[in-house]
């Protein structure tokens, strides 16, 4: 073997992870090479140091109250669902309404009329292309289930 | 870390089904690894919260996609650990983070609180430098300090959580602690070669 290949083995060693024979290798390498001594002493002091910080735990009440800011997401998640579909749907209703009362009232001008249907007809086609456009990439994109 | 079992297969199968009683128990369950692993790898509390419960969320909506021989918390990972480092990319908070925030917010506490005074002093001067260092790291290196350092969690449980072999995890471990070691040694100087 390597020190190459007993490096591998170095982390093992110093997390505890090697088995009894894979420890002995080990051994019988780092008492005839002082690179690897070496390195992995210098390693040992690195995890003293990493082992010696610790995340501070918080207030009990956080735990008690984790629960609740997951489900609260639920609630609001559906609250946002029901306030944008129904907003859209009341103004779309409202725009159709604006629309149609302009369109049957005598005193506006016949051009203006015909610019607003034009206005909405080409909101309309652009709106179907770009749905259209977004549908026939989706279906097509090889990597859609791939796991990110 | 706790590993999947029967009885978790038979929690995932009822949250399949829309039981959130279910999905809490889960929950209960990881909550606490997935916000230290937050803490670790977004640096503050609030952030951690936040990002750890917003994962859950989007775990449950997603929960159709979980394929029960992963288990629950490997696959779960990937999306806290995405929702984390994109966190961290649209802020750009990484370099600014600093022990002094993570004091300040109580997200770090020492092992040798009962230190004497000069040797605390010392500790509490290279526990900042580790903390810079931490953060200089790249995100696969830091994940991979933050889950074996920070949550103690074995190779084995390491290599379900991120995919990948236990060979692959010694090997991510070994180059990140070399590179932490580095970035200490730079910022020390000299002295501790």
């Amino acid at each position: 073997m390597t020190c190459r290949q007993y490096k591998d083995l170095m982390m093992g060693y110093l997390d505890d992870e090697l088995d009894d024979a894979q420890k002995k290798t080990f051994e019988e390498h780092i008492e005839s090479c002082k690179d690897c001594a070496a390195e992995l002493e210098q390693f040992r002091k690195l995890k003293n140091v990493t082992d010696s910080v610790k995340l501070a735990e918080p207030e009990d009440v956080l735990w008690d109250n984790y629960w609740s800011g997951v489900y609260n997401r639920f609630e609001r998640g559906i609250g946002w669902v029901l306030m944008s579909v129904t907003g859209i749907a009341l103004i779309i209703y409202g725009l159709f309404k604006l629309v149609e009362g302009i369109i049957k009232d005598p005193n506006v001008e016949v051009i203006l009329k015909i610019a607003i249907l034009a206005f909405i007809a080409g909101l309309a086609i652009l709106f179907v292309s770009i749905l259209r456009e977004r549908l026939y990439f989706w279906k097509k994109d090889r990597y859609k289930d791939v796991r990110r | 870390m706790k590993d999947g079992c029967g009885q978790e297969e038979a929690l995932i199968e009822r949250c399949r089904r829309g039981s959130r009683q279910a999905y809490e128990i889960i929950v209960r369950k990881y909550m606490k690894d997935a916000y230290f692993i937050a803490l670790g790898l977004v640096g503050n509390r609030e952030d951690a919260l936040d990002l750890s419960q917003e994962a859950f969320f989007r775990a449950y909506n997603n929960i159709s996609t979980l394929n029960s021989k992963w288990g629950f918390f490997p696959w779960f990972y990937q999306i806290l650990r995405n929702l984390c480092f994109s966190h961290l990319r649209k802020r750009r908070v990484r370099k600014s983070l600093s022990l002094e925030q993570l004091t300040e917010n109580g997200a770090v506490a020492f092992a040798d609180d009962c230190a004497a005074p000069s040797a605390a002093v010392e500790q509490t001067e290279l526990h900042r430098q580790l903390w810079q260092a931490v953060n200089q790291l790249d995100e696969k290196h830091r994940e991979i300090i933050i889950l074996r350092h920070f949550r103690n969690m074995s190779y084995e449980q390491m290599a379900k959580a991120l995919f990948c072999s236990k060979g692959t995890v010694t090997s991510r471990l070994y180059y990140a602690r070399k590179k932490l070691k580095e970035l200490l040694e730079r910022q020390r100087g000299p002295q501790t070669r």
